[in-house]
């Protein structure tokens, strides 16, 4: 039978995958097969949440030289019959998806917020223009390459899959892996916070940061904030940002501090429940895609907040 | 060494409005994406250092005459475009092959360089799959390179950490929007522009077999977000009202 194929390098993200393609493949009767690249451990994990596990060993094909990964994924969905592929949308598997697609001469989406599927066709959403829309797309081409956010869909847990061991031809790698750098290891998940206090750049200085902090500790929630802060002025790390370039939260409560309003920041947190927008410019346009607006200083609102809270 | 960097032309975002939901795109001006002018930058200070040319690259409408000015003024020393109003909206995979067409016909080349994604689609296909059609190594989100010798050290930045590559040119790399701050042309760098040399080819000058609408967009609308905005006068007033949302202090 034919089938659907999926593939990352990190195991919370091959299980979404995993969740993803056991959706399409039932609509569409495809068969769901796994690929795991010199990772035992993941194609254990796959096995464990039911997947049929093609493990790959072959060291010529490291995770750096998506050129070789690309090639592995193309050799295997052409002999396991699998004409759609998922891959993740983290930085890998948006940089693999667009080789991998040229590869197999499949239509290719990247940045998948949502899958459903309609007259046998699978069909995706994604943000366009920066943010400012959301299309709803489809593939023709019979080969189909689609790159799914994370969390998009729930992690598949619990089942009986098995691993089978699986030879691809790879040339050695040109690419030199010279040396790899961990981030901090102060990981913070915004994308898993129930309340977010982000700031923008109505913020005067990396000083008033602590304030802004303890204002999220009293809320029991994180500090996030918009790409400059963290870009430009460094003041907060990467992983904080909202936004297009950044994660896309979905909070209970978010309280917005000193950001504009771009498309490419709101698209990262209209998902909230609740939008606070706390902001010297009341036609700001975050404001408009507010709850509750309170046209003030920010500095004086963390301020009186942080003592009615404390 | 030479340098090509791939440049699309874009619609202002800042300038498009909406109506019924409907992005209008009527009257909006013309530019290159954002994080293309990063990649070119990137490329004219590696130019600096160690000699060479930079080639602006870019596929689109008629239009891209005009809009390319700001790449030749912004450091390019000449441009290739190919120009057709279907490139417009074209999908990935007929823009990369019209690119990887192209390149095959420039001489030389040491390094293509990307952005990380285009301004408005913002989807990162374009560059891995010029790679893949050209058999080249290509690294993405490049934050920091640097060329020695025959190689290219760059840094690819991931969501957890860094990795440091060293990849023998000829390569492809897509970098990101940190990497630099794009200068802004002087007035004479504007003038000036103009007079550098710019090639002009026709989609029947290349011969590239492309994919018949691999991507069909069913619909293309502005999300609904109704929201209460409801202005309120105090901080009391705020805790007061978000007490009653349930969403603090439970
Ligand atoms: C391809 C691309 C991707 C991008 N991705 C992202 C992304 O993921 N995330 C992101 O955030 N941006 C992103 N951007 C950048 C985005 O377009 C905006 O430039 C950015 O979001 C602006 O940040 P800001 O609102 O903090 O700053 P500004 O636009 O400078 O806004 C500052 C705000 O603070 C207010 N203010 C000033 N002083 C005070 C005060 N004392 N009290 C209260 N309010 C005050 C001002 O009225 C203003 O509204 C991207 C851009 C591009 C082109
Ligand atoms: N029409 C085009 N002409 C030249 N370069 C392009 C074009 N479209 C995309 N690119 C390049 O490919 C990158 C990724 O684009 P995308 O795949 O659309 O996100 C852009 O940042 C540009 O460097």
């Amino acid at each position: 039978m034919a089938g659907i194929l999926i593939y990352s390098d990190k195991e919370n993200l091959a299980l979404e995958l995993l969740t993803a393609a056991r959706i399409i493949g039932q609509e569409l009767n495809l068969e769901v097969k796994a690929v795991t690249i010199n990772n035992d451990a993941l194609a254990t994990a796959l096995a464990g949440a039911g997947a049929d596990v093609y493990g790959v060993n072959n060291d010529n094909v490291i995770p750096a030289d998506v050129g070789a990964v690309a090639s592995t994924l193309e050799q295997a969905a052409a002999k396991l019959d699998t004409k759609i592929v998922l891959l993740a949308s983290d930085r890998r598997g948006k940089e693999l998806a667009g080789r991998l697609a040229q590869n197999m001469g499949a239509g290719c989406l990247t940045d998948v917020t949502d899958i459903h599927i309609n007259d046998d066709r699978i069909k995706c959403q994604r943000n366009a223009l920066g943010g400012a829309t959301v299309a709803t797309q489809y593939i023709t081409t019979d080969k189909q390459v689609i790159a799914v956010r994370p969390r998009t869909f729930a992690a598949a847990a619990g089942g009986e899959g098995k691993i089978s061991l699986f030879n691809i031809e790879a040339r050695p790698t040109k690419i030199k892996l010279l040396e790899v750098k961990t981030r901090s290891s102060e990981v913070v998940d915004i994308e898993e916070t129930e309340v977010l206090v982000v700031v923008g750049q109505g913020l005067n200085s990396e000083g008033n940061l602590a304030e802004v902090e303890k204002l999220a500790k009293a809320l029991g929630g994180e500090v996030a904030c918009s790409k400059p802060v963290a870009t430009d002025k460094k003041w907060l790390a990467e992983e904080r940002i909202i936004g297009l370039s950044g994660k896309k939260c979905k909070p209970e409560l978010a309280i917005i501090l000193g950001i504009s309003g771009q498309v490419q920041f709101t698209v990262g947190i209209r998902d909230a429940k609740v939008i606070v927008s706390v902001n010297t410019d009341e036609n700001a346009p975050i404001n408009r895609m507010a709850d509750y607006i309170l046209p003030a200083d920010l500095h004086e609102v963390i301020e009186e907040m942080n003592k009615a809270l404390g | 060494m030479n340098i090509v960097v791939a440049m699309k032309q874009i619609p202002d975002l800042h300038q498009i409005r909406m109506r019924d939901r409907q992005p209008v795109l009527d009257d909006v001006p013309l530019t290159l994406g954002n994080i293309d002018k990063n990649a070119l930058e990137a490329a004219v200070h590696l130019r600096d250092t160690h000699g060479g040319k930079v080639i602006a690259l870019s596929a689109g409408s008629e239009e891209l005459e005009d809009t390319i000015k700001e790449a030749l003024a912004a450091g390019a020393d000449e441009a290739f475009m190919i120009l057709d109003d279907s490139l417009d909206n074209a999908d990935s995979s007929v823009i990369a092959a019209v690119l990887a067409a192209t390149i095959r016909k420039i001489n030389d080349v040491d390094i293509i360089l990307f952005g990380e994604g285009s301004g408005d689609n913002y989807s990162g296909q374009v560059g891995s799959r010029v790679a893949g059609i050209l058999g080249l190594p290509q690294v993405g989100y490049a934050s920091s390179m640097e060329v020695q010798g025959n190689s290219a050290i760059v840094t690819r930045s991931l969501e957890d950490g860094e990795e440091i590559l060293e990849v023998e040119l000829p390569v492809v790399i897509a970098v990101m929007a940190d990497i630099n701050e794009p200068r802004i042309p002087s007035v004479s760098q504007i003038l000036k522009a103009g007079r550098k040399p710019q090639e002009v080819l026709e989609l029947d000058d290349l011969a590239i077999e492309i994919l018949e609408e691999p991507v069909v967009t069913e619909s293309n609308l502005a999300p609904e977000t109704p929201r209460k905005q409801v202005v309120v006068k105090s901080v009391d007033e705020l805790i007061a009202v978000l007490r009653t949302e349930g969403v603090i202090g439970r």
